[in-house]
């Protein structure tokens, strides 16, 4: 029954998550909703190793953090670079990639 | 299993299948080497030959010196096996090989003399034919030619093959080419010094030699034929080689293209043999079925005629002869390579090679009278005829050399085949000896025409005098000169002439007796006025001696030459010749001034020929002569080259060899060198003295007086019109009415025909393009393109550079598929 309820909040943060990456505009906050998803994802391995007796959900949440780490580094880097060359980390005005 | 045993099988079973094997000495299995080591060298001088010290001509000689002493190996190890090669084991094939054929009741009994009588075996075999009673062939130790062969490819299911036939002629022939070749090279590097195309020149001789060596060792007729063009090929490039001037290139296609007419005959041939003897190529298998009677006699008759056209254009026989004479046109050591190793005895030895389906085609074994034996008969006396006429010192050896081919037919068409390939041997040194002593000649004098140029030249040139002299006896016929005794010998095989007690032979050819003894008067003959002009009388060139003069001679060579390369042959002659030169006096003025002995790179091989020429006949004594009954010396050359009793040679009888027939042919030749030296030495010495200058011939001869004489004379300087026949009325008669018929049909019938078909396709072609072009295909083609266009620029507001955007397409994804994932699956 317990195991529900950890899902439903995963669940829930990471349809805030999703949300966020969308309609934010501001380059830190996309990046920080990513992070949302991330743990999301992070309390479903843990909840599911847990109720399985299992140390693989944490230990898989542990490579996910370390990988969100140097993805958030990479990440803000880029908005680094953006605010530099626009002054601005307003995602709607980036745009090179248009066809 | 005895050799007896092994023979009663074989009869029993009545198979008779092989002569060859497939083991053997190595170089006799490998021989393939000996002619790719030219053609490699081809290659290599083609490629390095310009940047080396010697520019080319050193790989040339070194590889045709190592094919030399392969060929002296492959000789030795095929003494070794024709003598004592067993075939042993449980083969079928084996046992065949040792079947003595009888001959049939038509040929006398001949005796021949080959026996190897210490053998054991051979006694048994002996006893076994004498028990049956049969005459015909003595038993010997048959030969067993040694095979290799290689699938090439494969197509419609018939296997064509590549392969060695290494038998006695065949080993033969390799000596015989490396050799001469090896010669020629070394006199070209003196001969054509300095010469702009010399790498080029020794890039096309060692093809050639490739090509001539491939053709001795191929085991198809279909590596024969390549090998056969190959040599053409290379012929063309050679007579043509200084291709500036017209007459050199025209002489070089009129070889290629006669050449061509053979050529045509010879395919037929191959093709009719392949399909008659179930689809094979195979040289031994196409014999062997001939011998046997497995192929029909008219097949093989119609076969035998179409390879004789081959052997008439190749080997200059009578009508198709006459490219030989114009080849003379190419540098002459490339014509003593023409004369008397490649090219004209790749005729002769095609006969030789295929021997089974000529000997069975025009039933050579006891008739009189047969299609080759005519056409060699006509050839060596008409031949011999033309060469009285010429001037150019080549062309009377030409005509030789035309001669001499004709008695070599003529001795494989009464059935004498030892003879003629031990004439071919021993023709080979002695003419090479007299093309290369022209040669030598014409290098002094920078000229062929003996009558304007030569003359008295025994004075200057002692060594080429010699060996000139040397090689004419034996050209001649003169005892003991090698060509005494193949000329005998070829004698003795007409067979008949019941006058000399010359028995035997495979019929009684009367006619070819004559012929041939008639054609020894005359080779002695035209031999002494050869002599006679060119070293007697006085030296005629000095009266207009200047370079140019040289330059306007019809005769472009040594004109040529000498104006390619004028200062560098002239530094070089006094480097090279001082030593020989038995003029003393010529200095850096007068230097042509008299004409000077050439240097040893020319003598050298002159004096090897010349000493084959004297030898060369000792290897196939008569049996009797000086021997004896010994077996170990008497008719070696037989012994050891010919196939006797392998399956795909048939079976024939060699002629008794007669004294009275060698003394009186003898006689006969003589005779014509006495008439010639009665008027040249005698009457025309004696008219010079009078009128004080050196005369070539009587200004009041028998052609001047006898109007039917002059006739004569006038037909054999025209060449029996032949050329007149060739050019004015078959080329003449096909371009005028054949061009004018074609020109109407091509008018009136092809040219209306194109034009109505022109017009309908153009009505058709509007029609087409204005409803069909522009309405059904460009229509397609544009909705087409419209379409794409529209969704295009629909699916573009998709990409319009917001990251967000395709997070949200992406994240829309994620959800159908996992909505997918939930409620489908």
């Amino acid at each position: 029954m317990w195991l529900n309820q950890f899902l439903l909040l995963a669940a829930a943060l990471f349809c805030l998550g999703v949300y966020g990456v969308i309609v934010r505009r501001n380059g830190v906050m996309v990046l920080m909703s990513i992070e949302m998803i991330l743990n999301a994802v992070n309390i479903n391995l843990v909840a599911f190793g847990a109720f399985n007796h299992t140390p693989v959900g944490s230990v898989f949440a542990l490579f996910v953090i370390a990988v969100a780490a140097a993805e958030v580094g990479i990440g803000l880097a880029i908005v680094l670079l953006i605010y530099r060359n626009k002054k601005s980390i307003d995602f709607s005005d980036v745009d090179l990639l248009k066809g | 299993m005895t050799l007896g045993s092994l023979l009663l099988l074989a009869t029993e079973a009545g198979e008779v299948t092989a002569g060859f094997t497939f083991a053997g000495p190595w170089i006799l299995r490998n021989a393939w080497i000996v002619p790719f080591i030219p053609a490699m060298s081809f290659l290599a001088i083609l490629f390095f030959g310009k940047r080396l010290p010697y520019k080319g001509a050193e790989i040339g000689v070194a590889s045709v010196l190592t094919c030399l002493l392969l060929a002296i190996i492959a000789n030795v190890a095929w003494f070794d096996h024709r003598d004592n090669f067993e075939a042993h084991g449980d083969r079928a094939e084996d046992a065949a090989a040792l079947v003595v054929r009888d001959v049939g009741s038509a040929a006398p009994a001949v005796v021949t003399v080959d026996g190897v009588p210490d053998e054991v075996d051979l006694t048994t075999s002996e006893e076994e034919h004498e028990a049956e009673g049969e005459g015909g062939h003595e038993a010997v130790h048959p030969s067993t030619a040694v095979r290799n062969e290689a699938t090439w490819f494969q197509t419609g299911g018939v296997d064509f093959k590549v392969g060695t036939l290494i038998d006695g002629q065949a080993v033969m022939m390799l000596f015989v080419v490396s050799l001469i070749s090896l010669l020629v090279h070394v006199y070209s590097t003196d001969y054509v010094a300095g010469d702009r195309r010399y790498t080029h020149y020794f890039a096309f001789l060692s093809l050639f030699t490739a090509a001539m060596l491939l053709l001795v060792v191929s085991a198809t007729t279909i590596m024969f034929l390549t090998a056969w063009e190959l040599v053409g090929v290379c012929s063309f490039a050679l007579i043509g080689h200084w291709w500036e001037e017209k007459p050199n290139s025209d002489a070089a296609l009129k070889a290629f293209l006669t050449n061509r007419v053979g050529d045509v005959g010879l395919l037929i041939g191959i093709i009719i043999l392949f399909f008659a003897a179930g689809q094979t190529f195979d040289i031994v298998e196409i014999n062997t079925q001939a011998v046997n009677g497995q192929i029909g006699h008219n097949t093989l008759l119609i076969a035998s005629l179409c390879l004789m056209a081959a052997v008439m254009s190749k080997s200059g026989q009578f009508v198709l002869h006459t490219w030989l004479p114009d080849a003379m046109a190419g540098p002459t050591p490339v014509s003593a390579l023409i004369h008397a190793a490649t090219m004209v005895v790749a005729g002769i030895y095609m006969i030789a090679r295929l021997y089974g389906v000529f000997f069975e085609g025009f039933s050579i074994g006891g008739s009189s009278i047969n299609a080759m034996a005519v056409i060699g008969t006509i050839t060596l006396f008409f031949g011999g005829l033309l060469a009285f006429v010429q001037d150019d010192i080549k062309k009377v050896l030409a005509y030789s050399t035309v001669s001499q081919l004709g008695y070599m037919v003529m001795a494989l068409g009464v059935g004498a085949w030892g003879a003629a390939l031990f004439h071919l041997f021993t023709h080979a040194f002695f003419k090479a000896g007299l093309f290369l002593g022209a040669g030598s000649v014409s290098h002094a004098v920078h000229s062929f025409d003996m009558k304007k140029d030569m003359g008295g030249m025994r004075k200057f040139m002692p060594k080429t005098f010699a060996t000139f002299m040397i090689c004419t006896a034996a050209l001649v016929g003169v005892f003991p000169f090698a060509g005494f005794w193949s000329k005998d010998e070829i004698l003795v095989g007409t067979g008949g002439w019941g006058l000399f007690g010359g028995t035997g032979g495979n019929g009684a050819y009367t006619l070819m007796l004559v012929g041939g003894i008639a054609g020894a008067a005359l080779t002695g003959a035209y031999m002494t006025r050869v002599i006679y002009l060119t070293f007697y009388g006085e030296f005629r060139h000095v009266a207009h001696n200047d370079h140019a003069h040289h330059s306007a001679v019809d005769e472009p060579e040594p004109a040529l030459v000498a104006a390619m390369s004028d200062t560098t042959t002239g530094a070089h002659d006094v480097v090279e010749h001082a030593d020989t030169a038995p003029v003393s006096d010529h200095g850096d003025g007068d230097e042509h001034k008299l004409p000077h002995e050439s240097g040893p790179r020319i003598t050298v091989p002159l004096i090897i020929l010349a000493t084959f020429a004297l030898l060369a006949g000792l290897v196939n004594l008569p049996p009797g002569f000086l021997t004896g009954d010994e077996a170990g010396w008497q008719e070696r050359f037989l012994h050891f080259y010919e196939p006797a009793g392998a399956a795909y040679f048939p079976a024939i009888s060699h002629g008794a060899p007669s004294y009275s027939l060698a003394i009186f042919s003898s006689i006969i030749g003589l005779l014509g060198v006495a008439v010639a030296y009665y008027y040249y030495f005698v009457l025309v010495e004696r008219k010079s003295a009078e009128v004080g200058e050196s005369l070539t011939e009587l200004p009041d001869g028998l052609t001047t007086k006898f109007g039917f004489l002059r006739a004569g004379h006038k037909v054999l300087v025209e060449k029996y019109y032949l050329d007149h026949l060739y050019t004015g009325i078959i080329a003449g008669g096909t371009k005028g009415p054949v061009a004018k018929a074609t020109n109407w049909f091509n008018q009136h019938v092809l040219d209306e025909a194109v034009d109505v078909v022109g017009r309908s396709s153009v009505t058709l072609g509007e029609g087409v393009y204005k409803h069909f072009d522009q309405k059904v295909v460009d229509g397609a083609v544009n909705t087409t393109g419209l379409i794409s266009n529209e969704v295009g620029s629909e699916l573009r507001k998709l990409q319009n550079g917001k990251i967000q955007q395709y997070a949200a397409y992406l994240f829309a994804g994620a959800t159908v598929l996992a909505g997918v994932l939930v409620f489908v699956i």
